[in-house]
């Protein structure tokens, strides 16, 4: 492969794709397949072969369009009057209806408004690809600049000018600690080792979010390319994928495109005839949420129980195989391309100044239009919840918004018009986490959403450290037992020593962080704590002597 | 060749493990390649058995006591065959925020087993996941691998109706 021949490929795509003076997009990422978007696809495909218009009219099957809730998305474009159309909750006996329409009026029944919020607050970096190209295909991809970010660094740059340009970009880890991107590429870089790794951190593991899984089912190259452009950065030739054995349609697309990219030769010796030489490989994680903490995931790759390490060392020194490794997660992975292609700079304008750029959030709960968006760094909680997401339904009031899943913590109705950015949720208790946000009205009881992510992390606790597995246990007992109202002001003040007791003890992430939710609803809702224990109710109806026994049985299951 | 560092032979004549058996090769019948060898074994039997966990680390020379640890350390494994119907309740913060505890009471109630169990007639399995991401279609209930979004206890009670009564 070398960029004439990638030209030639983009070209002969165009000209494919010109062809097409009508195209129906489909959305086939994991939400709408779920609400029988295959079935759509096909009825389209018939009736477009039974017209007899296949030579000017394209079914393609896209990436996730971002509003779930609404599912099957179709979008249609002609291409002569440039009107685009989203229709909605699409069924397979709408086919014909959407293909008249083409030539003549929107079927208005099923139309889905696009000049709302939630579409125009919106700014697609990451996702600038997701419902537009078709992820099976690597040439449609490349139709869109992609691999030209690879090839330019490949070609026009040295690998520290590739890292120069990511520093430049201010870009920041997305899994959630927000380490500067471009400082972890110098690092290894500058790291001693027979041979370099690169690997993807694609095992999504909090509750709530499902970024990275509708990146890799909709443009799972531009993952690629980033994992490429970066091993070319720090000089490494062997990578891995490390993502969710339950996400089975995000690892067939990965596959897939491993093999195109090992096709046209973008993966393997050599490439573009440069000394460049990669390969990856996918590993399945297998449903531990510690996997997601870098060493963890280290050891799990190894063919080991994921269990963490002290560091330092830090991968970047001694990771995989005693190696130095880069760790960086999917949406990082998926910034590089389009920051290598029109630079550091432009990156940097985009955000506020210490968190730059766009962030990608799985917006879920109790809200309207549930989804993805990706949002500029910087925008308001209230515009997240109330404008992109459309407010709370059923008329009820908004009482918080969670973010970072269990390493987060629940955000009060007075953090609403607080900037989201890594140091702003920060200082308000909770952490940008890896994405996901979800929103709590009334109905939610804050005791039993702090005890719910004390029994994930109670679960999900990998045993090595004793404040970890022990001290979740025993918040879990006490949570337990404010929400069956049995608990004392004694076991408060032991709730509150236990959290400072695992924040600053515990060996890794999960338990240092564990606390966060407890902390925050206590901060921000001591109120209800207090009902539960003083007056023996729950303000919001939830807890009660059935949540009682479940929670003991849950407690039970995990000493057995 | 030593005779402990041969290769073993599968313990039954299945043809399914061929399949385990080209998974080791691939790993270049290396240690690392114990994940993604039990892996292959839960796709192809459904679950790792005592049989199967041996052989594996007889394959991969690990001492069996690291392959049980890795076997048990993952949620994604299981021990025991799962029944006819799998249906997997997703207890995400999102399905959890949309009552997916009350759906889970509700076929707990329904079918007398808690999470991880299969009716005594092998007939229904119920599980429990983390996160299915599907948390735009909350509450999310997986039957028999497909995915249904926005679940209630009315359709979910239909839905196992036909799997007891089949």
């Amino acid at each position: 492969m070398n960029p004439e021949e990638l030209d030639q490929i983009a070209e002969t795509e165009r000209e494919a794709q010109s062809q097409f003076t009508q195209r129906v997009n489909v959305c086939v990422a994991a939400g709408c397949l779920s609400c029988q978007s295959q079935s759509v696809k096909d009825a389209l495909d018939q009736e477009v072969a039974r017209r007899g218009t296949k030579d000017h009219c394209q079914v393609k099957g896209v990436g996730c369009m971002g509003l779930c809730s609404e599912g099957p998305l179709v979008s249609t474009n002609v291409v002569s009057s440039g009107a685009g159309i989203l229709y909605k909750k699409v069924e397979a006996a709408d086919g014909a209806a959407i293909l008249d329409s083409l030539e003549g009026e929107p079927v208005s029944r099923l139309v889905c408004r696009t000049d709302v919020p939630f579409f125009q607050r919106q700014k697609k970096i990451v996702l600038e690809n997701s419902g537009v190209i078709d992820p099976e295909r690597v040439e449609d991809y490349v139709a869109a600049n992609g691999y030209s970010a690879l090839i330019k660094a490949l070609t026009e740059m040295t690998s520290r000018e590739v890292i120069e340009q990511v520093t430049k970009s201010g870009l920041r880890g997305r899994g959630g600690a927000g380490y500067p991107t471009g400082l972890k590429w110098s690092t290894v870089s500058k790291s001693v080792g027979t041979q370099k790794y690169v690997v993807c951190n694609a095992d999504e593991g909090d509750p709530g979010a499902f970024m990275d899984r509708s990146v890799l089912e909709s443009d799972p190259h531009r993952v690629l390319e980033g994992m490429l452009i970066a091993a070319y950065a720090v000089g490494a030739s062997e990578g891995y994928i490390y993502v969710r054995a339950e996400y089975p349609l995000a690892i067939k697309r990965l596959r897939n495109a491993i093999r195109q990219a090992e096709r046209i030769g973008l993966l393997g010796s050599n490439i573009c005839g440069t000394r460049f030489s990669f390969r990856v490989d996918l590993r399945l994680g297998a449903g531990a949420f510690v996997c997601g903490e870098e060493t963890a995931l280290i050891a799990s790759v190894e063919g080991k129980r994921g269990m963490p390490r002290p560091r330092p060392p830090y991968p970047a020194m001694e990771g995989l195989f005693g190696q130095p490794t880069l760790i960086n997660n999917v949406e990082t992975f998926a910034n590089i391309a389009p920051i290598i292609r029109n630079g550091g700079e432009w990156y940097a304008q985009i955000g506020t100044e210490k968190s730059k750029g766009t962030k990608v959030f799985a917006l879920a709960g109790r809200v309207e239009n549930t989804g993805l968006v990706e949002v500029p760094m910087g925008i308001s909680l209230r515009e997240m919840v109330f404008e992109i997401g459309g407010g709370i339904p059923e008329g009820r009031k908004f009482k918080a918004v969670q973010t970072g899943g269990p390493s987060g913590g629940c955000l009060p109705a007075d953090c609403l018009d607080m900037p989201v950015d890594y140091e702003s949720l920060a200082r308000a208790g909770s952490i940008m986490g890896s994405g996901g946000m979800i929103v709590m009205d009334e109905s939610s009881c804050m005791v039993d959403v702090a005890k719910y992510f004390m029994d994930f992390c109670m679960t999900e606790s990998c045993g090595k450290c004793i404040p970890c597995r022990v001290g979740t246990y025993q918040m879990h007992r006490i949570l337990s037992a404010i929400a069956s109202m049995t608990a004392t002001p004694e076991d408060m003040k032991m709730l509150a020593e236990l959290c400072d007791l695992l924040k600053h003890t515990s060996l890794c992430g999960l338990g240092q962080s564990a606390p966060n939710p407890v902390v925050s609803t206590l901060r921000s809702f001591a109120e209800e704590y207090r009902a539960h224990i003083e007056d023996h109710k729950c303000p919001a109806g939830v807890c009660g002597a059935q949540a009682a026994e479940a929670g003991e049985a849950a407690a039970e299951r995990e000493t057995v | 060749m030593l005779s402990y560092l041969a290769k073993p032979t599968p313990p039954t004549q299945d043809k399914r493990w061929k399949l385990v058996d080209a998974t080791i090769r691939r790993q270049g019948q290396q240690q690392r390649g114990l994940i993604e060898t039990l892996h292959t074994v839960q796709e192809a039997f459904g679950y790792l058995d005592t049989q199967a966990l041996r052989y594996v680390a007889m394959s991969l020379r690990v001492p069996l006591s690291r392959a049980y640890g890795v076997a048990t350390f993952y949620h994604f494994f299981t021990l025991k065959p799962a029944g006819e119907h799998t249906c997997v309740i997703c207890m995400g913060t999102a399905c959890y925020i949309k009552g997916s505890q009350q759906l889970l009471d509700a076929v707990e109630r329904e079918l007398g087993i808690a999470p991880g169990e299969t009716t005594a007639d092998k007939k229904v399995s119920l599980l429990t996941a983390r996160c299915l991401g599907s948390c735009g279609l909350a509450p999310a209930v997986v039957y028999d691998q497909e995915v249904a979004g926005k679940v209630g206890t009315a359709a979910m009670r239909e839905h196992l109706k036909k799997w007891t009564q089949a």
